[in-house]
C-alpha cells in the first residue's frame, strides 16, 4: 500500500514539474546508475581480471596455436587446419582415446551416481552411529588420487594382490584387473566406486532435506516404497542429481590421472620423468584417454599446436554435450526454477 | 558507421591485437660469439639437472672440481629439474645457462627450435676434437647438423642372465644368437600343476621392463628413418624377421599365459625386480641394473653378455645406446662460462670417470671408457665396449621427441597381443610415422 501511494505520488508530481523536470531526474538517475554500475565494476574487477586472465586468455591462446605448429619453444608457424585435418583424419591412437573417454562418461559417470544414491539411501535410514558410518563411506574420497590408484592397483595385483587371492577361496579364478585390457577400464570404475564420498555427501544432505511430510502423505495414499522413491524422493533431490551428472561429465572427458597413474604401476615400469608418456594407455590403449593423448602430443612429442587443437575440439565438445545435458534436465529450466 | 559495425570492428582489431601479442611473446633469437675464448673465467654460471638424492651429489662433487678449477668461478646448481621444467623455463626466458636433459628425445626440439644454442662456433673457435665422442652419441646430440647439445653419459643395453639358473638348467655359456636364446629361454621355463608360469626363462613380452623396439634394435641392425626423414622401419626386412620371431616365441608359450605371469611382477625398479628375484632368469638391461642389484640383491649370482642377434642381421658385441644431453640455453647471460662447464661435464676424462663411477652410466668420451680409473667390475666391460663398438646404434633426433617409437612401440605390442596381418600393419605403421612427421614440420 505504501509503496503504490509512493509511485502515484510521484508521477503525479513529474506531471506537475513538465518534461524539463522529468529530464533533470532522469539524468541523476543515469548518474546514480553509472556510480552503481562503477562501484559494481570496481568490485567485480579481481574476478575479471583473473577470468580474463586465467580463463579467456589460455582459450583466445590455444585457438590460435590449434592453427600453428608450435612447440614452446620457437615461434608459432601458421599451418592453417594442418592439425584438425590430422586429427580427424590421420591420428591412429584418436579412436581409441576418443572411445575410451566416452565409455567412462556413458559408464564411470551412471555407476558412480547410483552406487552413491543407494549408499546415501541407506545412510540416511541409519540409527545406529550414523556419523561413523558417514565417516567410513567418506574416508576414501579424503584419499589423494595417485595415492588410491596406487593402492588399488597393487591389491588388484594377479599375481600377488589379496582381491585375486580372496576369489581363488571360493574356486573363482580372478582376472588381470588392470593388465587386462577387457579388464582395465571396469577396474577403474571399481575404484571410482570406492571413492565416492564426495558424491555421497551432498546426495545425503539432499536426501536429508526431503520434507517427512511428503512421505507422510504418499503413505496415507498408499504409495510403497518404489513409489515413495520414485514420485517423491527422485523428484525432490532431482537439482542435485543434475548437479552430480553435469559435474560427472565434465570430469569424465577430462579423465586423466587415474587412467595415467593406473597405466604406469600396472606396467610395472612406474617412473617419473623420461618414459612416462610411454607408459599412458596400457595395458595397449584400453586406457589412452582423450586428455592423455593430448599430454603426451603436447609435452612428450612437442607438439603443442595440435594439442591445442585438441583442447579446442574438447572444449568445444564438453560445451556440447553440456548444453545437450542442461536441455534435458528439467531442473535447469527456468519455467521449473520459477 | 553502425554501432554493430564499430563493435564488430572492435572485437577484430582486438583479436588481431591478441594474436599479434602471441607471435610477440613467443621466445627466439639466439647471441653471438667472442673471437676468442676469455683467458680468465670468472663469475656465476648456473646449472639445470635433473638428479636427485645421492645422485645429485655425484654431480655436486664434479661441480665442486670444476670450481676448484676456476676459483673464481661459482655454480649455482638447480637439482631436481625434469625435462618438462627445462622447457618451461627456456620457454619463459628463465636465467638458464646450462641444462642437462635425460633424454635424447628433446634435441631434435631444442636444436631446431634454438632453445639450446648452436655449439658448432664454440667447437670451431676453440678447436675441440668431437672425435673423442663415439659415433653414436656424437649422432644423437646433434639434429640437422646442428649441434645444441653433448652428452654427459649414456646408458647402453645387454643380456643379463642369472648364472646359477642357466648352470642349474645345463646350460654353460650366454646364448649369442636369437635361436639360443629361445631354445635355452623354453629349458628354463617351468610351469606350476595348472600349467600357469612359474619361472621364466626369457620374457619375450614387448613392453616388459626394457623390452622396447630400441632395446631390440642392435639384435637385427634395425634402421629407424631414411634419409629424408621418412621411416625406413616397415619396409626393413630386419625389423620384420624380427617381429615374426618375437611373436612366434610368443606364442610359443601362449600370450595370455605370459600376460598373466608378468602382470603379477614386481615394479622394475623395485627390490622385488623379477631379474633379481630369480622369477626371470634373462633380460635386455641397461647398465644401471648392476648398480640396483649391488643395492637391493648382492647375492644374485649373474653375469653380462652382449646383446643375442639374429643370424646375419645383427651385429654381436654392439647395443643400443642413448643418455643424457646437455647444451647451453639460449637466454643464458654467461655463455662464455656455460661453454666451460659444458665442455668440463662432456669432455674432460676426470670429470666423465666420476661421474661414470658415481652414477653407474656409461661415459660417453673414448678417453674416459678406456680409462683405468673408470671402475669396470667383472662383465661391467660389455656395457663399457658396446659404447665403443662401430656398430651400436641410437635412434635419430626428430623435432618431435622420437615420437617415431612410441608409434612402433604401440604397432609392435598391438601385433603380439592380436596377431593379424603384418605386412599391413607394417605399411601403416610407416604411414602413421610419416604422417605423424608432418605436425612437427621439416
Amino acid at each position: 500500500m505504501i509503496a503504490g501511494a509512493s509511485n502515484v505520488r510521484s508521477g503525479r508530481l513529474r506531471l506537475l514539474r513538465g518534461p524539463g523536470a522529468r529530464s533533470a531526474t532522469a539524468r541523476r538517475g543515469d548518474r546514480a546508475a553509472r556510480r552503481r554500475l562503477g562501484v559494481a565494476m570496481l568490485l567485480l574487477a579481481p574476478a575479471l581480471l583473473g577470468l580474463g586472465l586465467f580463463y579467456g586468455y589460455p582459450l583466445v591462446a590455444s585457438v590460435f596455436w590449434s592453427f600453428t605448429r608450435y612447440d614452446q619453444l620457437a615461434s608459432p608457424a601458421w599451418v592453417g587446419l594442418l592439425n584438425y585435418r590430422y586429427l580427424f583424419t590421420q591420428d591412429p591412437q584418436i579412436g581409441a582415446a576418443v572411445v575410451n573417454t566416452l565409455w567412462f562418461v556413458v559408464v564411470l559417470v551412471p555407476v558412480r551416481i547410483v552406487c552413491a544414491l543407494i549408499v546415501a539411501g541407506l545412510l540416511a535410514r541409519a540409527r545406529t552411529a550414523p556419523g561413523l558410518w558417514r565417516t567410513i563411506f567418506y574416508l576414501p574420497a579424503l584419499m589423494p588420487p595417485v595415492a588410491s590408484v596406487v593402492a588399488f592397483v597393487f591389491l588388484f595385483n594377479p599375481g600377488t594382490g589379496p582381491v585375486n587371492q580372496v576369489l581363488s577361496w571360493f574356486g573363482v579364478q580372478g582376472p588381470l584387473w588392470f593388465n587386462d585390457p577387457a579388464w582395465s577400464k571396469p577396474s577403474l570404475v571399481i575404484l571410482g566406486v570406492w571413492v565416492m564420498g564426495d558424491l555421497m555427501i551432498i546426495l545425503l544432505a539432499a536426501l536429508l532435506e526431503v520434507p517427512r511430510e511428503l512421505y507422510e502423505a504418499a503413505s496415507l495414499d498408499g504409495a510403497g516404497a518404489w513409489h515413495q522413491v520414485r514420485h517423491v524422493t527422485l523428484p525432490t533431490i532431482s537439482p542435485v542429481i543434475a548437479f552430480s551428472v553435469v559435474t560427472g561429465v565434465i570430469a569424465a572427458l577430462q579423465y586423466f590421472t587415474e587412467a595415467a597413474v593406473a597405466s604406469g604401476v600396472a606396467s610395472g615400469k612406474a617412473t617419473v620423468g623420461s618414459g612416462t608418456a610411454t607408459l599412458l594407455g596400457y595395458p595397449g590403449t584400453s586406457l589412452l584417454t582423450y586428455t592423455e593423448l593430448l599430454y603426451e602430443h603436447g609435452f612428450a612429442s612437442f607438439q603443442f599446436g595440435y594439442a591445442s587443437a585438441m583442447a579446442v575440439v574438447l572444449f568445444a565438445i564438453t560445451a556440447t554435450v553440456l548444453g545437450l545435458t542442461i536441455r534435458r534436465i528439467r531442473v535447469f529450466r527456468a519455467e521449473e526454477v520459477r | 558507421m553502425s554501432k554493430t559495425t564499430l563493435r564488430r570492428a572492435a572485437a577484430v582489431a582486438a583479436a588481431a591485437a591478441v594474436v599479434a601479442g602471441l607471435v610477440a611473446c613467443s621466445p627466439g633469437g639466439s647471441a653471438g660469439i667472442a673471437d676468442a675464448a676469455p683467458s680468465h673465467l670468472s663469475g656465476t654460471v648456473s646449472l639445470w639437472h635433473f638428479f636427485t638424492g645421492r645422485e645429485a651429489s655425484v654431480v655436486q662433487g664434479v661441480v665442486d672440481d670444476f670450481e676448484k678449477r676456476h676459483p673464481d668461478v661459482k655454480v649455482d646448481v638447480h637439482a631436481g629439474q625434469d625435462d618438462e621444467k627445462l622447457q618451461k623455463a627456456i620457454a619463459s626466458g628463465q636465467q638458464i645457462d646450462v641444462g642437462l636433459s635425460y633424454s635424447t628425445a628433446i634435441v631434435g626440439s631444442f636444436c631446431s627450435s634454438g632453445a639450446f644454442r648452436d655449439l658448432g662456433p664454440y667447437v670451431k673457435r676453440d678447436g675441440v676434437d668431437l672425435s673423442d665422442i663415439p659415433a653414436a652419441p656424437r649422432s644423437y646430440t646433434e639434429y640437422k647438423g646442428t649441434r645444441c647439445t653433448l652428452p654427459v653419459l649414456a646408458d647402453t643395453s645387454a643380456l643379463l642372465y642369472n648364472t646359477k639358473l642357466l648352470a642349474a638348467a645345463g646350460i654353460t655359456k650366454p646364448p649369442t644368437t636369437l635361436d639360443e636364446l629361445e631354445s635355452d629361454a623354453m629349458a628354463l621355463t617351468t610351469y606350476n600343476p595348472d600349467g600357469s608360469i612359474k619361472t621364466l626363462g626369457f620374457d619375450p613380452l614387448m613392453g616388459f621392463y626394457e623390452n622396447s623396439p630400441a632395446h631390440f634394435s642392435p639384435m637385427v641392425d634395425g634402421p629407424w628413418l631414411k634419409e629424408d626423414g621418412t621411416s625406413a622401419i616397415g619396409t626393413s626386412a630386419g625389423w620384420k624377421q624380427l617381429i615374426q620371431w618375437q611373436k612366434r616365441f610368443v606364442d610359443a608359450i601362449g600370450y595370455d599365459k605370459l600376460q598373466a605371469f608378468t602382470s603379477g611382477l614386481g615394479q622394475e625398479f623395485d627390490a622385488d625386480n623379477a631379474f633379481q628375484t630369480g622369477q626371470v632368469a634373462m633380460e635386455i638391461d641397461g647398465e644401471y641394473r648392476t648398480a640396483f642389484i649391488a643395492d637391493q640383491a648382492p647375492d644374485l649370482q649373474y653375469g653380462i653378455a652382449p646383446t643375442p642377434v639374429m643370424d646375419g642381421l645383427g651385429h654381436y658385441g654392439a647395443s643400443y645406446i642413448s643418455g643424457n644431453v646437455a647444451g647451453i640455453a639460449k637466454g643464458s647471460t654467461h655463455p662464455e662460462l656455460a661453454w666451460a662447464l659444458l665442455k668440463y661435464l662432456a669432455l674432460d676424462t676426470d670429470a666423465q670417470v666420476a661421474l661414470g663411477n658415481g652414477l653407474k652410466n656409461v661415459p660417453t668420451i673414448t678417453s674416459a671408457l678406456t680409462s683405468p680409473t673408470l671402475e669396470v667390475d667383472g662383465d661391467y666391460s660389455v656395457f663399457v665396449d658396446a659404447a665403443t663398438d662401430p656398430h651400436t646404434l641410437t635412434s635419430p633426433a626428430t623435432s618431435d621427441g622420437a615420437a617415431y617409437l612410441t608409434t612402433f612401440t604401440t604397432m609392435w605390442e598391438d601385433y603380439q597381443s592380436k596377431g593379424g596381418d603384418l605386412d599391413a600393419a607394417l605399411a601403416k605403421l610407416d604411414e602413421d610415422i610419416d604422417n605423424e612427421k608432418a605436425l612437427s614440420g621439416p
